[in-house]
C-alpha cells in the first residue's frame, strides 16, 4: 500500500496549464527525486500535494487518507485539512524560519501548539513542554546543531538555517518529507551539509520527495526518479533506469546542461 | 506675573494638549487597524470606499478638517452639535485623521511579512489565528514601530492646530499673554514643554526598539 498516491493531477493558473495529468505512487521508505527544467511544474506539484495550492482535478491519497478528490462533492473541514497537511513535512527553498524565535523555539512552536489540544495539557503543562523541548533538542542534534539551540536564525549560516528548518519539519513526525530545492538558496560550499543530512535521513528510511537540480545526488540517494517536462512526467523509474539504461531524448537534452 | 505663575497657566494649556494626545492615540490606534483591514480587503465593496476615505483624509490639511468637523454640522442641520464641546470636535477629527495614517502604516507592516511565513505556519499545522498571533504579529510590530513613533511625535505638535477653533491648548495659552500682558516670551517658552515631552517619547520608543533588536528579519 503506497503512502502517497497521485492520480491524474492537473493544475492551471489562469490560462497557464502547469500540471497536465500527473500520476505516481510512492511507497514507505522510498526516496523520490523530481528533476526537470525551470517552469516544468515541480514546485506546483509539491504544493498541490500538501494543499498549499488546490489542484483543478485528480486525486491525492496520503497515508490512506483522501486528501484531494475532484470527483467527490464532500468538502473537508479545516481541521481535517490541517490533519492531512501534518502528514507531510515541507522544507522550503528559502527556509522560512520564524526570525523572532530561537532555533529551538522554531522546532517546538508547532508541537507546543498541538499539545494544547491534549486533555491533560492543563495538568501536565510543565512536563509536556519539557518533553517537547527534549525531543526538539535531540532532533537538532541529529542535524548537527547541538551548539545552536538558542541562536536566532539571523545568527546562523544558510546551511544551518536550512538544517533548523529540516528539524522543524521532522519534529512533527510526518509520514513524508518534501524538499523543494533545499540547497539552491545556499552557497555551493554549504550544499554538502544539507545533502549529508538528507542522506542520513534516507538511511534511516525516511520517505522523502526531493525536488533538486543536483543530478549526482539524485542518482546516489534516491530509489526513484521522476523527470518532469512541461507539466507531465516524461520519464519515471529507478535512477539506473532513468539516467543510464534508456534515457529519453528530452532527458538527454536536459542532462546535457548539467555536464 | 511671576515666572512660576506663567508656568502654571501654560501647564494648564499643556494638560489640554496632553489629553488630546492621549485620547487620540487611545482611539486611533485600534481604529487604524480596522481601516487597514478594510483597505486590504479582497472585496471592492470594502476596499474602494476605505481607500477613497484614506485618500481624502491624507490629502487635506488637518487644520481644514478641524474646521469642517466643527462648523459644517451646524451649517447643515442649522444646529451646532459641538457648540459646547469644541474639544470633542477636535478629538473626533484627530482620531479619524490619525487612524487613516496608522492604517497605512499597519498595511505596510502586514504586507511586509513574506507569504512564506504564513505558508510555514500552515504546513506546520498552525491555525490561521495561531499563525497570526505567534508568527506574524511580532514581525509586524517590529516593522511598524519606527513609522508609528514618527507619527506619535508629529501628533504632539499637531495638537497645537486646535487653537483654530479657539481651544486653549498650550500655544493658545501662551498667545494670550501677548494680548493681555504684552509678553512674547511665554510663547517661546512653550517650546520647552514640547521638547521635553517629545524627548520622553523618543527615549521610550528607542527603548522598545532596542528590546526588539534581538533579531533581524
Ligand atoms: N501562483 C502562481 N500564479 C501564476 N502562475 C504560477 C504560479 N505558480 C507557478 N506558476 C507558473 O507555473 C509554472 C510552473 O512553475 P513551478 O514553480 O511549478 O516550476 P518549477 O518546476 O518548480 O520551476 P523551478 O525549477 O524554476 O523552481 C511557471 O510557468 C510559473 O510561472
Ligand atoms: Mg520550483
Amino acid at each position: 500500500m503506497p503512502v502517497l498516491k497521485v492520480e491524474n493531477l492537473t493544475k492551471s493558473f489562469g490560462r497557464t496549464h502547469v500540471l497536465k495529468g500527473v500520476s505516481f505512487d510512492l511507497c514507505e521508505g522510498e526516496v523520490l527525486s523530481v528533476i526537470g527544467s525551470s517552469g516544468s511544474g515541480k514546485t506546483t506539484l509539491l504544493r498541490c500535494i500538501n494543499q498549499l495550492e488546490t489542484a483543478n482535478s485528480g486525486r491525492i491519497i496520503v497515508g490512506g487518507r483522501m486528501v484531494f478528490d475532484s470527483s467527490s462533492e464532500k468538502k473537508l473541514t479545516k481541521k481535517e485539512k490541517r490533519e492531512n497537511q501534518l502528514q507531510i513535512g515541507l522544507v522550503f527553498q528559502s527556509f522560512n524560519l520564524f526570525p523572532q524565535y530561537t532555533a529551538l523555539d522554531n522546532v517546538t512552536l508547532a508541537l507546543k501548539s498541538l499539545a494544547k489540544n491534549r486533555t491533560d495539557f492543563r495538568k501536565n503543562r510543565k512536563q509536556i513542554h519539557s518533553e517537547i523541548e527534549d525531543k526538539a533538542k535531540s532532533i537538532l542534534m541529529r542535524v548537527g546543531l547541538s551548539d545552536k539551540f538558542y541562536s536566532y536564525p539571523c545568527e546562523l549560516s544558510g546551511g544551518q538555517q536550512q538544517r533548523v528548518s529540516i528539524a522543524r519539519a521532522m519534529a512533527l513526525e510526518p509520514k513524508i518529507l518534501f524538499f523543494d530545492e533545499p540547497t539552491s538558496a545556499l552557497d555551493p560550499e554549504l550544499t554538502g551539509e544539507i545533502l549529508k543530512v538528507i542522506r542520513q535521513l534516507a538511511s534511516d528510511s525516511m520517505t522523502m520527495v526531493i525536488v533538486t537540480h543536483e543530478m549526482a545526488f539524485a542518482e546516489a540517494v534516491s530509489t526513484k526518479v521522476i523527470f518532469m517536462d512541461d507539466g507531465v512526467i516524461e520519464s519515471c523509474g529507478t535512477p539506473n533506469e532513468v539516467f543510464r539504461e534508456n534515457p529519453s531524448d528530452r532527458l538527454k537534452e536536459f542532462l546535457r546542461k548539467y555536464e | 506675573m511671576s515666572f512660576f505663575e506663567i508656568t502654571l497657566i501654560l501647564f494648564q494649556g499643556f494638560l489640554v494638549t496632553l489629553r488630546l494626545f492621549a485620547l487620540t492615540l487611545l482611539f486611533s490606534l485600534p481604529l487604524g487597524l480596522i481601516i487597514s483591514f478594510g483597505s486590504m480587503s479582497k472585496f471592492k465593496l470594502f476596499s474602494i470606499p476605505t481607500k477613497t476615505f484614506v485618500w481624502i483624509i491624507r490629502g487635506t490639511p488637518l487644520m481644514l478638517q478641524i474646521i469642517v468637523v466643527f462648523y459644517v454640522p451646524g451649517m447643515l442641520f442649522n444646529y451646532p452639535i459641538f457648540k459646547d464641546d469644541r474639544f470633542l470636535a477636535a478629538l473626533i477629527t484627530f482620531v479619524i485623521n490619525y487612524a487613516a495614517y496608522f492604517s497605512e502604516i499597519y498595511r505596510g507592516g502586514i504586507e511586509s511579512v513574506p507569504k512564506g511565513q504564513y505558508e510555514a505556519g500552515q504546513v506546520l499545522g498552525l491555525t490561521k489565528t495561531q499563525t497570526f498571533f505567534k508568527v506574524v504579529l511580532m514581525q509586524v510590530v517590529k516593522h511598524i514601530l519606527p513609522p508609528i513613533s514618527n507619527e506619535v511625535i508629529t501628533l504632539v505638535k499637531d495638537t497645537s492646530l486646535i487653537r483654530v477653533i479657539a481651544i486653549v491648548e498650550l500655544i493658545n495659552a501662551a498667545e494670550r499673554f501677548i494680548a493681555k500682558e504684552a509678553l512674547l516670551w511665554p510663547l517661546f517658552y512653550t517650546g520647552v514643554f514640547y521638547l521635553a515631552f517629545c524627548g520622553i517619547l523618543t527615549l521610550f520608543f528607542n527603548f522598545v526598539e532596542k528590546k526588539l533588536d534581538y533579531y533581524k528579519t
